[in-house]
Order: structure tokens, then C-alpha cells, then sequence
């Protein structure tokens, strides 16, 4: 009982082995052992989106997922959507939309919305609102997170 | 969350000789959206999690038509509800996999584990009931299969004995004029938990004027999933027509005996249990005409 365990995965494309106890999620470890705060504790339960990460390319919650279980694998978290060329196109636009206020949800969302965009490029209104279903915020009322996602989509298309 | 030990087992045997040797203190870990959360919340206690999601048997999807359909108990939604052959064989059950959490829970959890977690509102079940499915059942002397309607035995309870867990759900192989549909109320347009579920599945004749077999579940409306056999039983052999498919809803809802909880009164369910399983039915029957 008790008794840590190593795990080794790829975070943000960087090689990272730490110890954790198997009762750890995921979330505490990347918050409390690696540093990495930017996925949010928000209901620890998998209502609200908040911890949202990309785990071999599936959208996770990140409470929800042991530390443990991680173990071999790829992960993505708000930290390693940017790039040294800058701001990904998702971040651009949640700015220029003044798509958040108290900006607690916006990791969950650019991680969730950057899941969509990967293997849905040029989503619909509908299918955006359906994908970001699982994400909640209680200050902006989402139309302009949804706005700020399909301009993002252009932008990235015209890119392509 | 208490202290607790962790395996990612290898094999089907593993599995089964870790729960016998930790005897009641061990349960089987898929997705975690239901157990971590009863654990953080001290609803249960176990001092072993058995993570099963790197076993072939249990996160395989396969589908023949002799055998029928085979979804190991750890795969999650999201594979299930885009495999092409669950899509193009059986969208009764897309409709309502396809219902369960977000996009972030249908990438974790399983059927398997909304089966296990055995509540009386899971999606899944009604479904996975009209369609005649089976739980294949791993413990020491081999499986065992049992109808899914059997399964769930109180509001989080479920038939399997100590030493036992879920390998898999087995379903018949999709055949012509079959058609099924689930469908649910809630207040709002997604992530929530049924007021009422209801799912229909039916046999027509070749000329898609009689049927042959019907089957008609429903959820949230009495402490498990409840098989409504007499509803099925009195469209056998009957015309497709209006006055037969209300009369069948009609003995769902007679065989309906919710609560009022926080989601809706024992009224409300009521009145639904009529309306969901019309339009269940007819979803189905619109489906089979063209399969």
C-alpha cells in the first residue's frame, strides 16, 4: 500500500518519468508533481471539462484518469498547445472573440476544441456546440467560445 | 481517494486469479468514470483495481454473421459508436451508446461498465435488451452467459458472484426486416441522466404488414432496467398499425413503476413511458422496413 510507482510518458512531446501513488489521478500529478497547473480542478467528478487533456489522441478528463494508467503513453495538455512560433490558432481567436471572463473553463475548452479540430478540420456550429458539450462555463454563455472555435477552423484551413 | 494498489492485467486468467486471491477487496477498473468518482465520493472500497483495458478480449470489437456481434466489456463508446460495422448493423444501439456523457466520457467508458454499474437510468441497457443481448460472464471455471436482462438485480447491484467479472456482450447477428431504436427525455439537449429511457426492436413479416417478434425495454421507471416482455408478446403476429403499436405502450407503461425523484414525478415518468415507446416502436418499425 502505499508504494509509488514510476511511470514514464510523453507530455507536451518532452520524454517524463515520475513516481505516483496508484489513488493519484492524473490531474493531481500534472498540477502537483509536474508543475503543469494550467488543466483546472473544477468538479473532480467528469461533469465540467475543466481538466480536459488529449491522451493518444482521445479527449480525456483528466480527474477521471489514474496517473498510473498513463503509463507508455502520449499526452497533450494546455501547456503543449502553443508553439515557439506562437499562440495556436485556437488561442488567437478565444482572444480576439473575448471568448472567456473569468477564464477558469478556457484551458478544458482549447484542449477540447483542439481534439475537434484534429480529426474534424471544418466542424459545423451544431457539431462544435455537440463536441463542447461535456465543457462547462458559467460566465460567457458560449456563443462566443463557439465563434471563436469555427474562425479558428478557417483560419487553420486557409493555413492548410 | 483512499490508498489502494493498481495491476494492468495481461490476461483473462490473470484477471480471474487476482479477484480469487483478494478475495471481495479487488474490482475491475475500464473507463473509471463511474468507479473513481464512487471511490473520491467513499462509495465503495477497494484496495486492488484490475486494469483490463490492455486485454484483447476485452476491448475488441469484431462482428460475423454467423456469430453475431462481440463487444468486450472494456471498450469504450466512442470505439464502439464509430466502428463501421455497429453503425451499419446496429444503429438501435449507436442511438444509445452514443448518449452516454460527453465526448470526454464516450472516450473512456465503457458498455461494460455501464452494465456493471447496474443503474436503473443507463442508456445503454434498454437497448442492449431489445436487441436480445448477452453478458458473457469470465470466472474460474471458464464463462458463463446470461441475458442481459437478467443482469441488473437492484438500483447498483448486479448477478455476478464474488471472483466473477464481465468479459463481454454478445449480439445475435442483425437480421432482414430488423429494426430497433432507444430514445430518452431529459430537460435539456444532452449531458443528463434519463427521466425516462425507452428502446423497441421488431421483426416484420416480408411484406411489412405483420410482426414477427417485438421487444420493448425500459429505463428509469422501476428500481433495474425493465424487460417489458408483454408489450413484444402482444405484437406478435398482429397488423403494423397505429391502434396495436399505442396498445403496446400502453401495457409498457402499465408495467412501469417509477418514483418521483429530483428529474420528474411518478406521473410524468408514467406519461412517458406511453410516449417513448410509441415512438420507439415506430422508429423501429421504420427501419426495419428498410433493412
Amino acid at each position: 500500500m502505499n508504494k509509488k510507482i514510476q511511470v514514464q510518458a510523453v507530455i507536451n512531446g518532452e520524454e517524463i518519468e515520475f513516481l505516483c501513488e496508484p489513488r493519484q489521478s492524473l490531474l493531481e500529478v500534472l498540477r502537483e508533481t509536474l508543475g503543469l497547473t494550467g488543466a483546472k480542478e473544477g468538479c473532480n467528478n467528469g461533469n465540467c471539462g475543466a481538466c480536459n487533456v488529449i491522451l493518444n489522441g482521445a479527449l480525456v478528463n483528466s480527474c477521471l484518469v489514474l496517473a498510473v494508467e498513463i503509463n507508455g503513453c502520449n499526452l497533450t495538455t494546455i501547456e503543449g498547445i502553443a508553439t515557439s512560433q506562437g499562440l495556436h490558432p485556437l488561442q488567437e481567436k478565444f482572444i480576439a472573440h473575448a471568448a472567456l471572463q473569468c477564464g477558469f473553463c478556457t484551458p478544458g475548452f482549447i484542449v477540447a476544441s483542439k481534439a475537434l479540430l484534429d480529426q474534424n478540420p471544418n466542424p459545423s456550429e451544431s457539431e462544435v456546440r455537440q463536441w463542447l458539450a461535456g465543457n462547462l462555463c458559467r460566465c460567457t454563455g458560449y456563443d462566443r467560445i463557439v465563434r471563436a472555435v469555427m474562425d479558428a477552423a478557417q483560419v487553420q484551413e486557409k493555413a492548410l | 481517494m483512499q490508498a489502494l494498489d493498481y495491476i494492468s492485467a495481461g490476461s483473462v486468467k490473470e484477471v480471474v486469479g487476482l479477484l480469487a486471491s483478494n478475495n471481495g477487496r479487488a474490482r475491475v477498473l475500464c473507463g473509471g468514470t463511474d468507479l473513481l468518482v464512487q471511490l473520491r465520493e467513499n462509495r465503495r472500497r477497494v484496495e486492488l483495481l484490475i486494469d483490463v483495458k490492455h486485454i484483447p478480449e476485452l476491448i475488441s470489437i469484431h462482428h460475423d454473421s454467423q456469430a453475431g456481434l462481440w463487444i468486450g466489456a472494456a471498450a469504450s463508446c466512442y470505439e464502439i459508436c464509430h466502428n463501421k460495422l455497429v453503425l451499419e448493423n446496429y444503429p438501435g444501439l449507436v442511438d444509445a451508446i452514443h448518449l452516454i456523457g460527453g465526448v470526454q466520457i464516450q472516450y473512456r467508458a465503457s458498455v461494460g461498465g455501464n452494465l456493471c454499474n447496474a443503474s436503473p437510468a443507463a442508456d445503454s441497457i434498454p437497448a442492449l435488451i431489445v436487441h436480445e443481448a448477452t453478458c458473457i460472464i469470465a470466472n474460474q471455471n471458464g464463462t458463463r452467459e446470461i441475458p442481459v436482462e437478467q443482469f441488473c438485480v437492484a438500483p447498483g447491484k448486479n448477478a455476478m458472484e464474488s471472483g466473477e467479472f464481465l468479459l463481454a456482450i454478445k449480439v445475435p447477428p442483425a437480421k432482414e426486416k430488423f429494426g430497433a431504436h432507444y430514445l430518452r427525455f431529459i430537460p435539456r439537449n444532452e449531458m443528463d441522466i434519463a427521466v425516462v429511457g425507452a428502446g423497441a426492436s421488431i421483426t416484420l413479416d416480408g411484406m411489412d404488414q405483420k410482426t414477427l417478434s417485438a421487444r420493448i425495454a425500459l429505463g428509469a421507471v422501476a428500481p433495474t432496467p425493465l424487460f417489458v416482455e408483454e408489450a413484444g408478446a402482444f405484437l406478435t403476429g398482429k397488423e403494423i398499425m397505429q391502434g396495436n403499436i399505442q396498445e403496446a405502450a400502453r401495457i409498457a407503461q402499465a408495467s412501469a413503476h417509477p418514483i418521483s425523484d429530483l428529474r420528474g414525478t411518478a406521473d410524468f415518468r408514467k406519461h412517458l413511458c406511453a410516449v417513448l415507446t410509441r415512438r420507439a416502436l415506430e422508429k423501429a418499425i421504420e427501419r426495419a422496413k428498410v433493412s
